[in-house]
């Protein structure tokens, strides 16, 4: 099986913090990861060529000089092969637009790679959280899309997925190729073994630009080509004026608390 | 493509005995309020199978019109015909602005159906008004609520937002006078590319509804094991609360990922969120704060969940929670 797993570079969530003055975050300052999510599609991916080894793993990721290094970390994890997409008219994408250049670079990979059966993402990037790429490169590529995965298992004409749905797990069959998105699953995603960080250390990773696609629809891509605009940022407003209840024991705290969610027609 | 109209439209997602999802209702609030600055009428879409109650709840809320899409082909959501259906009923009404609920179900057909019209759509909205030039102005939680970020898709229509449930609360429900229009689109059982094999509940068969529950009462590292639960458990049962945890609660192992609340579990909303034991790890904080109510109870008094909290006590939750439980029973019976 060949699968390709699309990977971002965001800034570590647990580092980050929020400057009220300047509505920002420190993202430049903190350092930076694999999206968890995409962490847990390349175990999907991995789990998949436990089973069987002649799987390959392509990953790919767009973004300017210096996210590589996810790919490197990628070809550490789990990945045979990683390719790097950056071109300054790629700048300001939103979604749409990513999610378009993605499309792109996916049939430009795969003259080289050969026909992906599967590409897998996270369900979203915990740094813009808008959980579309996945499902509009899916659109793009015409490609049947299944998210919220866990773990999926190929079998020949289709893919098996285990999606979390309430309450449990929802087994799909997914017609091939197809796109997946995938969740936290209960397993930890493994990490990069010293003998493959030494490999990935010396892997020849190509960088694809606009030029390498032929067609590239230049309106569709970049701020010109993207429908939405930032209008503007800020940190929203946590506090609030709460009561605070400290009585002079737990059990007069909890009976306070309950008098007065009782006033409050709370409970 | 460019709006025929200056409707704007309202996805209803349904059960699955065919009522209305909440956030679909909670979404006629702001919607009629933009309809009526926009000049347009407030249209409620149904794609379903047996949906007339989702329709008579979307008329008594306040659509001026409902468009129902009925067939056996709707009878479990897939993204391949719900997709297909809502954009053929685009494509004949031209609406100006399309909110869909940012539900799992939801999650996938914003983004599909955007792609598709190569529109723009704001995720996981929180909050709806109006720029200067009259398009919707989306605000919407970024780095895990970290920062927000306010959105406009200028140019192409229809613009399209995805819309957290409990963002919005329910209006009152009136006379239903909403005209009814059903629209046939059928769908070939070839176009539909995924299929449910099965499903497996989880071990003990638990529902853990905590999207759509009303009152959570959640449990945190400082619960101490997974019998830490069990006082949230007899809290939750007479307040017929759904248990909620924090990730550092689920990935100790005490309790399974479907109770997770936060950044890489369940986005809530409930009338009442009870964090125990729940320091307020900012990827928590981004799954709660819609809450209407918080209460918090912590040892830790600098804990950052209760600068979020209507209502803290800095106390034992082994001593606090079995009081307030035995209160509560004590004032219901």
């Amino acid at each position: 099986m060949n699968i390709l797993v699309c990977i971002k570079q965001v800034p570590d969530p647990t580092e980050l913090k929020a400057d009220p003055a300047k509505n920002t975050l420190n993202t430049d300052e903190v350092p930076k990861i694999i999206n968890p999510f995409d962490s847990y599609a390349l175990e999907a991916a991995a789990r998949i060529k436990d089973k069987d080894p002649e799987t390959k793993i392509v990953i790919v990721t767009i973004g300017t000089a210096g996210v590589e290094k996810a790919l490197k970390e990628g070809l550490g994890i789990a990945a045979d092969q990683a390719y790097f997409v950056s071109d300054e008219a790629f700048a300001d994408s939103d979604s749409l637009a990513t999610a378009y250049i993605l499309s792109c670079a996916v049939k430009k990979i795969e003259e080289t790679e050969g026909k992906f059966n599967a590409i897998f993402c996270g369900k979203q990037a915990t740094d813009g959280d808008s959980a579309q790429v996945g499902p509009q490169l899916a659109e793009y590529l015409g490609y049947p899309l299944v998210t919220y995965g866990l773990e999926a298992f190929d079998e020949g004409d289709t893919l098996k997925i285990n999606k979390e749905i309430d309450g449990g797990i929802e087994v799909i069959a997914a017609q091939t190729p197809c796109v997946v998105t995938f969740t936290k699953p209960s397993w930890d995603p493994r990490y990069p073994t010293i003998k493959r960080k030494m490999a990935a250390n010396r892997a020849q990773i190509p960088t694809l630009t606009g030029a390498d696609f032929a067609g590239l629809d230049a309106s569709a891509i970049g701020a010109a080509g993207s429908p939405t605009k930032v209008i503007k940022t800020f940190v929203p407003q946590r506090s609030k004026s709460g009561i605070k209840i400290q009585e002079e024991s737990d059990e007069e705290s909890a009976k306070k608390l309950f008098a007065l969610l009782s006033d409050a027609r709370v409970i | 493509m460019e709006a025929k109209t200056k409707d704007l439209w309202v996805i209803i997602e349904t059960n699955e005995d065919g009522t209305a999802k909440n956030v679909g209702i909670e979404m006629l609030t702001p919607g009629k309020e933009l309809a009526g600055k926009q000049g347009g009428a407030l249209v409620a879409v149904v794609i379903g199978s047996g949906v007339d109650e989702a329709v008579k709840a979307a008329s008594e809320y306040g659509a001026d019109r409902v468009i129902v899409v009925d067939g056996p082909e709707y009878k479990d959501f897939t993204v391949d015909a719900f997709a297909k259906a809502l954009t053929a009923l685009v494509e004949k009404y031209g609406p100006d602005a399309i909110l869909i609920g940012a539900t799992p179900d939801g999650r996938e057909l914003a983004p599909i159906v955007a792609g598709r019209l190569k529109t723009g759509l704001a995720s996981d909205c929180t909050g709806i008004g109006v720029c200067e030039d009259g398009s919707i102005e989306w605000t919407r939680p970024a780095y895990g609520g970290s920062i927000m970020e306010v959105l406009a898709c200028p140019e192409q229509r229809p613009q399209i937002g995805s819309v957290r449930p409990g963002a919005f609360k329910k209006g009152e429900p009136g006379e239903a006078k909403a005209e009814i229009i059903k629209e046939d689109i059928s769908v070939a059982a070839e176009d539909i590319r995924t299929k449910v094999l099965e499903v497996i509940k989880e071990m003990g068969g638990e529902k853990v509804d905590l999207e759509g529950a009303d009152i959570i009462v959640a449990g945190g590292r400082g619960v101490g094991g997974p019998e830490g639960f069990d006082p949230i458990r007899e809290l939750a049962e007479v307040l017929g609360a759904t248990v909620g945890a924090s990730r550092a609660a689920v990935d100790a192992g005490w309790i399974s990922h479907a109770h997770q609340v936060g950044q890489t579990g369940k986005i809530v909303g409930p009338k009442l969120y009870i964090a125990c034991g729940i320091s307020g790890a900012i990827q928590h904080l981004a799954g709660m704060t819609s809450s209407d109510v918080v209460v918090a109870i912590n040892k830790d008094p600098d804990a950052p969940i209760f600068d979020v909290a209507d209502y803290g006590i800095v106390g034992n939750l082994f001593e606090v929670l079995p009081v307030l439980t035995e209160e509560i029973k004590k004032a219901r019976a």
